[in-house]
């Protein structure tokens, strides 16, 4: 038996108007996440899996009116009924934090380091003084493995590395031990070898709490050694959902299988890498039934209907009329 | 059947706006008023003594310090009231429009066009010439504008030519180095390099390949211009070292309505708010003019 | 840093140069300043005497070396009107003027800053449009006319404050609106944009995703690097104030080197001009240096 999840995200919906019209970033969107679980959440750009986790936090972009429907439940309190004043005392980073993709931009360039690591600890009254805070900060930094933190402490971001930003964000994501933690991609804009010690890292902080973490990716390769379940989005919605090797041996939804066929293999016979034909809709002007259809190359006339959730077992559903018919 | 419907348009992302051209524009948002008051400005300016109700320069003391037509002892005749000595504000106003619209009209030609050809020679040539030339804009900068027109109306005698001269040198180094950044950018495109393969001079890649590249931005930088052309005009004016008697300009007639704040306050009001109306439609126009022709960049 | 200073150093100093190479090549240009500075009937003998007293006799080049040497040495020559050197009488009137430029950039950044930070974070709303409104009409209107208006309005009218003179901080008040005016408009967008792109940051996003209080997001992280592109020109607003101060002061008759110069103009007391001008290019040049220096401060990638 399983305990109820950490996270419980129902049918979430973040409405973007604008004066052109309505972008329908996230259009409905269900799912769950565990303590100590991995969930992978996979799409192409401008899929809505950014706008997704960013509504999760109630952070909309300044841009346009933003409109959230639905249910998030972290922990007990559903998200979307709090005041911007609860969201900030009390759920964003006791609760939830978010590590985002470019740690060249997601540090103040002209605040110490220390005082940006330290902040959480300051704003969530977890510390009295100035130097409670410094030293909460040091453990912070030497927590996320970086050398002398007591010196690092006073150096601005420009005088770290881009894995040494990276580590910096970390620590101050996770700085008030948060129960599930947002990665939007952390590793894209890092080299290769960074990357892999950026997810240890967060491997090892995840054994350490039993975080619950939510990985954002358009990289399908990366998923499989980390995650335990994906969700693939496309168009504002998820069309296809399970556990990491279901997804991986038994792909239903012809756009993952599209998305599996893409990645290129070791090993693998020279032959041209399947890209897939066609353009994500507009998500001003969606189609009414399934949102791949225009790219489908199984498309079928009932495919102008948008296809029902359909349950394979073991959690995986998919949003498919071939599933659907099977 | 792997069918890709014809029918599926290939919309554009979300975000993407066609670039809007001159002759291409919405008619929506252009600043009709503006251009209306401008156009009022221009009329005046070109029909000189045919249109102000009253002599602007008549004297009539009976006349004096008669308030505007809505307050009482005001007349029809004298719409905007009178001065110290009997003439008529608004026929005052209209005849000094001809002096601010010639200010500017040369302020603004000399100027662009020192401060273009110096912006190319330096942006093109680069080097020395580039260095010397930013060296002495940088120098007439460090001369705040004002002290740079005391000392020359301290040398020449005051008047219209003194106003011109120090506009000029005040204002080149603004086209030169906006231009000049421009040339820096353009010198470094295919066209221009391939017209220096095929052996073209630089006079024709100037007019041929350069020019009409900053034509754009030279536009928008006259007509923001003119706002400030004005307000200067009327500050040398209103110090007494712009346009003299019994020549008028809106900044003489404040430094005149000065003395009788107390008792004519249509003296200071009038002129200052025709002032205002001029630079804002002016300003107005050009903030459009740069969002119609540069709509990336808006840092002019 | 001690780098940094000394190229800014050197810098300020070939514009100074330069300034005054300017003023001295404007000042010969109208041809003999001896028939400018003595009266219309003079007899020969006098013109002589000046014209020697005052090196015109000699080749233009070592005429402005001898400008140039009695400059660094401070001698601008005696003031014909005030009966005393130039330099001392413009020294005398500086501080006069520093105070009254400081406080009206003080007024302009006191109205900016918050003017321009509440119209970014209030996009749409009335204080945007307050906000819009000003930058509008203070870029539309002279300064002096602004002193006139706002004499008519609070000296004559309201008669709450004085117009004229100097004798202590009422006075101060409207001639430092008239001058801290149009610099606001300019300040007000320069933050406003400002914040527009540092609110929109990932490091705002970061800050707030982990529970920042609004209030120090927006006063303390997003602010400073919002200010970051008002420090790059600040030298040019406080510079435009030593500048904007030769009519305000004389708009409200205020006792400082702006007015003084004026007068000097129309007095023909040239020395005094000379001086005057050069003194406010060496400030204006100086103003421009110490935001330099400045900059590196608040921007620590710039920092050595």
């Amino acid at each position: 038996m399983t305990a109820a999840p950490l996270l419980q995200v129902e049918n979430l919906q973040m409405h973007l108007h604008l004066r052109r019209g309505v972008v329908k970033a996230v259009d409905g969107v269900s799912f769950h996440v565990h303590e100590g679980e991995t969930l992978g959440i996979v799409g192409e750009s401008g899929s809505g899996k950014t706008m997704t986790c960013l509504s999760i936090l109630r952070l909309l972009p300044i841009h346009g009116d933003g409109r959230l429907e639905g249910s998030v439940k972290l922990d007990g309190d559903d998200l979307l009924q709090l005041t911007e004043e609860e969201m900030a005392s009390r759920v964003r980073g006791p609760k939830v934090a978010m590590i985002s993709q470019d740690p060249m931009t997601s540090l103040n360039p002209v605040f110490t380091v220390g005082d940006q690591v330290s902040g959480p600890f300051r704003y969530h009254k977890l510390v009295r003084t100035v130097r409670e805070a410094m030293s909460a900060a040091t453990a912070g930094l030497r927590r996320v493995r970086i050398p002398s933190p007591e010196r690092r402490l006073k150096n601005y971001p420009h005088q770290f590395s881009g894995g040494m930003r990276q580590r910096v964000v970390t620590a101050m994501a996770i700085a008030c031990s948060p129960r599930l933690l947002i990665a939007d991609e952390p590793t894209t804009a890092l080299d290769v070898t960074i990357q892999v010690q950026i997810m240890s890292l967060l491997r090892s902080i995840q054994r350490d709490s039993k975080l619950g973490i939510i990985l954002i990716t358009h990289d399908l390769s990366i998923v499989a050694g980390l995650c335990h379940r994906i969700a693939v989005m496309y168009a504002g919605r998820i069309i296809e959902t399970g556990k990491v090797r279901d997804i991986y041996r038994n792909p239903q939804h012809p756009y993952t299988q599209a998305l599996l066929e893409a990645i290129p293999h070791l090993g693998q016979k020279r032959k041209r890498l399947a890209a897939i034909p066609g353009q994500p809709p507009n998500l001003m002007d969606l189609p009414t039934g399934c949102r791949f259809a225009p790219r489908c190359p199984k498309r079928m006339a009932v495919c102008d209907d948008y296809p029902p959730a359909t349950e394979l077992g073991d959690g995986h559903v998919v949003n498919c009329w071939l599933a659907a018919k099977q | 059947m792997s069918v890709i419907p014809a029918s599926t348009p290939v919309t554009a992302a979300v975000g993407i706006t066609p670039r809007p051209s001159l002759f291409r524009f919405r008619l929506k948002g252009v600043p009709w008023l503006p251009l209306l008051i401008l156009l009022l400005i221009i009329v005046s300016a070109i029909g000189g003594e045919s249109i102000p109700p009253q002599d602007p320069n008549g004297l009539n003391l009976a006349a004096a310090f008669r308030p505007p037509f809505w307050q009482a002892g005001g007349s029809y005749e004298y719409l905007l009231g009178t001065d110290n000595l009997g003439r008529d504000v608004l026929s005052r106003i209209i005849a000094g429009a001809r002096v601010s619209a010639i200010v500017a009209l040369y302020a603004i030609v000399f100027s662009g066009a020192i401060g273009t050809m110096l912006g190319i020679i330096a942006g093109y040539f680069g080097g020395i010439v580039d260095a010397l030339i930013i060296r002495i804009a940088e120098i007439m900068m460090a001369i705040p504008s004002l002290a740079l027109a005391l000392i020359i109306s301290a040398s020449m005698a005051p008047g219209l030519s003194t106003v011109v001269v120090v506009i000029v040198l005040t204002y080149w180094t603004w086209y030169c180095r906006i231009i000049r950044s421009e040339i820096l950018s353009l010198r470094e495109r295919d066209y221009v390099s391939f017209a220096k393969i095929a052996g073209c001079g630089p006079l024709t890649i100037f007019f041929r390949h350069l020019l009409p590249n900053i034509f754009n931005t030279l536009l928008i930088l006259m007509t923001l211009q003119v706002g400030q052309v004005i307000l200067f005009e009327a500050s040398l004016s209103f110090l007494g070292l712009g346009i003299q008697a019994p020549d008028t300009s809106w900044g003489l007639m404040l430094a005149d309505a000065r003395q009788y704040i107390t008792y004519a306050w249509w003296g200071i009001t009038m002129p200052g708010i025709v002032i205002m109306l001029t630079c804002l439609s002016s300003n107005l126009i050009g903030d459009w003019l740069r969002d119609l022709l540069d709509p990336k960049r808006r840092q002019l | 840093m001690k780098a940094v200073f000394a190229k800014g150093l050197l810098n300020a100093l070939v514009s100074i140069l330069g300034a005054s190479v300017i003023i001295f090549v404007i000042s010969r240009l109208s041809g003999d300043p001896v028939a400018l500075m003595l009266p219309m009937d003079a007899p020969q003998s006098a013109i002589n005497a000046l014209r020697q007293e005052l090196g015109l006799d000699r080749p233009i080049w070592e005429q402005f070396l001898l400008f140039l040497w009695k400059a660094v040495h401070g001698d601008f020559g005696q003031s014909y009107r005030w009966q005393m050197p130039a330099l001392a009488l413009v020294l005398e009137r500086l501080p006069a003027t520093m105070f009254l430029a400081t406080a009206a950039f003080a007024f302009s950044l006191a109205l900016a800053l918050p003017l321009g930070v509440l119209s970014a974070v209030y996009r749409g709303s009335w204080v945007d449009q307050i906000g819009r409104v000003i930058a509008m009409l203070g870029q539309a209107v002279p300064s002096f006319w602004v002193g006139l208006i706002l004499i008519l309005v609070f000296a004559v009218t309201l008669q709450w404050l004085p117009a004229f003179g100097a004798d202590g901080v009422r006075h101060v008040i409207l001639p430092a609106i008239a001058l801290g005016w149009y610099p606001v408009a300019a300040q007000t967008r320069i933050i406003r944009s400002g914040m527009l792109e540092v609110l929109d940051s990932d490091y705002i996003r970061m800050g707030r995703s982990v529970g920042t209080p609004e209030r120090l997001l927006i006063w303390k992280y997003a602010f400073r690097n919002a200010l970051l592109p008002l420090v790059t020109i600040m030298g040019v607003y406080f510079a435009s104030m030593l500048s904007g101060a030769f009519v305000v002061e004389t708009v409200f008759a205020w006792p400082g080197l702006g007015r003084t110069v004026v007068e000097a103009v129309f007095a023909r007391d040239y020395p005094v001009v000379q001086a005057g001008v050069l003194i406010t290019s060496i400030l204006f040049v100086l103003s421009n240096l110490l935001v330099d220096l400045s900059y590196s401060i608040i921007d620590p990638r710039i920092r050595p």
